[in-house]
């Protein structure tokens, strides 16, 4: 059986996080009830909030083990590895998995599980992490609870939920500020969850061949899919943040820092810079992902990571006319900018 | 290393055409012997009873996944994601031992002596001996594994950061063996004096169990998903690693100290093992589907089971050591006649 064979067969897993109330159960229920013709295997932290009986909804015990493996902030989910060994039995029973996590959860220990148990590796992939946020009251959860903040830093795809209740001027503001902290997901705004099924599930958001562009979401126009990205940049910006009219927020503590060279880079130098910044500031990093252009090299190496978990590895060739530059952002908690930006200096071949 | 085979060496001898084939049609998750019959539990909802002479038996048992299985060598004891406990003999009588009373998962399940049988739901453990009400005794975590003392009355209870020791039927409070980290996998050595653990990190743990005394056993590169003592106790045979490891318990201190001996080295990894009843052979299951048997004394090699598709997820010898059972991931089967 080639490696190719294998991929194609792992379940995807969709992680969906929220703060509590932002309508995270509502979306479940239309995943649940709608007439697409999938089935969703539902890991669900609340048993009863589901108003669907299905033998393939499972409720969890959000138990976060650490692993003694050197790894300070590696920690998973003990029940996922066991729920979903248990819905491997059921192969073939259900097209996908949907993890839903409680509003206190970290959304990190989810992710790693996905990296660190080699038999769930091996059977699943992560998706996508989608967070569900309420349009009206995220402002405030941002200052009060950190939890939702990480659920914003952590996600592939927002939903801003429930913007039927905020005056527009508001809702630019929530917006501005959900970008402050991750200008790279994708953003949905929504009325009682209601959005394509397709725009939330199947993203391949940690296949390393999916990281095909890591521009900051608010860049492009109108409802960009994934394969409009490449002439988006080309013409129009110059790689520059131009923040399209929103409002420019720092957040206090946790932010983005985005870095962008022509040089080739050096393997030699890269690897070990990077492998010593996760190890030494990990905790501190949430997410990161990467397209690298090496010297000498004639293909694009991808890469992302979770605190200090790091996955990568060559795509594909540079196409002919392709703008050969490395691109790399790092979403996380008080980063040590200037520490990231003049170590990655240094590893210009 | 100097040579690791991708395949048994084409000079090895070999039992294969001494092979029932059995189409089972699923996913093996576990194979046992109820005398001279085979019981292979499928990943989902039957067990296929196949006796050494006539035809094969599916008994449905489970609306669901089966979780997990284990045997008193009498019934096959089966735990569902249909909140059910099945004990199934060998002539397809089958007995529902327990419903939970929420539905929840069947996660781990264990047989004792004298139809005693054990089963966990979330961080709840449960055992049921006669006819009585089950006991039940709660853990700070989910139940990792489940596994009777061989002697007397005693359930070891794996979870995280340790293992709970219980003996249902006395008062005195359960006693901890504690070590950091996430427990699977649990079994006691047959003299009851080790208890060992399969953890999350490719290691396993060990405790002396009369002074609680720590052993490490580590190097893998992969979960340990499968172990078990040969005959007489005298080694720790594991898998999770590209060639079969086996720990020396022969002193009283276990393998502390000791290097552990390596056998039947391979490019992929042992997924199953399963320990001969009457001599130090080893039948080793690989992830590319090979099952080779080892002999201890001299390494001796003798192929079961050509590569074929999907890893060895089940393997178990009869009481008299003469037949062998498999099964695979993909769904291949079979029972090898030694005899």
């Amino acid at each position: 059986m080639s490696s190719d064979q294998v991929s194609s067969e792992k379940l995807p897993v969709t992680v969906l996080t929220g703060y509590l109330g932002a309508g995270k159960t509502t979306l479940l229920n239309r995943i649940l009830s709608e007439p697409h013709g999938k089935k969703y295997a539902v890991i669900v932290n609340e048993f009863g909030e589901i108003g669907i009986d299905n033998e393939l909804v499972v409720g969890a015990d959000e138990e976060v083990f650490e692993m003694n493996n050197g790894c300070i902030c590696c920690t998973v989910r003990g029940d996922l590895i066991r729920i979903i060994e248990g819905l491997m039995r059921r192969k073939g029973k259900f097209d996908a998995i949907i993890v839903e996590t409680t509003g206190l959860a970290d959304p990190a220990p989810v992710a790693q599980t996905f990296f660190v148990d080699e038999n769930v590796g091996r059977k699943t992939r992560l998706d996508a992490v989608v967070t569900v946020a309420d349009a009206k009251w995220l402002k405030d959860r941002l200052k009060d609870a950190p939890e939702a903040k990480n659920q914003i830093a952590f996600a592939d795809v927002i939903l801003l939920n429930k913007i039927d209740r905020v005056t527009p001027a508001e809702l630019r503001e929530v917006e501005a500020r959900i970008r402050a902290i991750n200008p790279y997901a994708k953003l949905h705004k929504t009325e009682r969850s209601q959005i394509a099924l397709s725009e939330i599930l199947g993203r391949n958001a940690f296949d390393l061949d999916r990281i095909l562009d890591i521009e900051p979401e608010f860049l492009n126009t109108g409802d960009g899919h994934d394969h409009d990205h490449d002439h988006g940049h080309d013409h129009g910006h110059d790689h520059h943040h131009d923040h399209g009219g929103l409002k420019h927020y720092h957040d206090e503590d946790m932010q983005s820092v985005s870095l962008n060279t022509d040089k080739p880079l050096s393997p030699d130098k890269f690897f070990p810079w990077v492998q010593k910044l996760v190890a030494e500031d990990g905790p501190a990093i949430l997410r990161c992902k990467g397209i690298l252009n090496f010297k000498d090299d004639p293909d694009r190496f991808v890469f992302q990571g979770v605190h200090m978990i790091l996955d990568g590895d060559h795509q594909r060739a540079w196409k002919d006319g392709e703008k050969r530059n490395s691109r790399l952002v790092f979403i996380g908690r008080n980063l040590p900018e200037e520490k990231i930006r003049s170590g990655f200096e240094t590893c210009v071949a | 290393m100097a040579d690791t085979p991708t395949n048994a060496a084409p000079n090895t001898p070999s039992v294969v055409e001494r092979t029932r084939a059995i189409a089972a049609g699923a996913p093996v998750v576990a194979a046992h012997f109820l005398g001279r019959t085979a019981a292979l539990v499928l990943g989902e909802e039957a067990v296929l009873l196949v006796p050494d002479k006539g035809d094969e038996q599916r008994i449905a048992l489970h609306g669901g996944g089966i979780l997990s299985a284990a045997t008193d060598g009498i019934t096959v004891v089966t735990g569902g994601d249909d909140g059910k406990v099945f004990s199934t003999d060998a002539k397809g009588e089958r007995r529902l031992v327990a419903t939970d009373s929420k539905r929840r998962w069947i996660d781990q399940v264990a047989a004792g002596s004298d139809g005693m049988v054990a089963w966990s739901a979330g961080k709840t453990a449960f055992v049921q001996s006669g006819k009585g009400e089950p006991k039940s005794l709660d853990v700070p975590s989910t139940v990792g594994g489940l596994a009777f003392a061989p002697k007397g009355v005693r359930l070891a209870v794996a979870h995280y950061n340790g293992v709970t020791l219980w003996f249902p039927n006395a008062q005195a409070a359960p006693e901890v063996l504690e070590w950091k980290g996430s427990h699977h996998h649990v079994a006691f050595s047959a003299n009851g004096q080790f208890l060992v653990t399969a953890m999350q990190e490719p290691t396993l743990h060990g405790w002396r169990v009369v002074d609680a005394k720590h052993m490490r056993m580590s190097g893998y590169s992969a979960r340990v998903r499968s172990f078990g003592w040969t005959v007489g106790g005298k080694w720790l045979a594991t898998s999770g690693s590209e060639q079969l490891v086996l720990w020396p318990f022969q002193g009283k201190d276990g393998p502390m100290g000791k290097q552990p001996k390596m056998f039947a080295a391979f490019a992929v990894r042992v997924t199953a093992v399963a320990c001969h009843p009457k001599q130090e052979v080893v039948a080793v299951g690989y992830a590319d589907g090979t099952v080779l048997l080892v002999r201890i004394d001299d390494g001796a090699e003798v192929l079961g089971k050509k590569p074929g598709a999907g890893p060895v997820a089940a393997l178990g010898w009869d009481s008299a050591g003469t037949l062998l059972a498999f099964g695979t991931e993909a769904g291949e089967a079979g029972v090898i006649d030694l005899g």
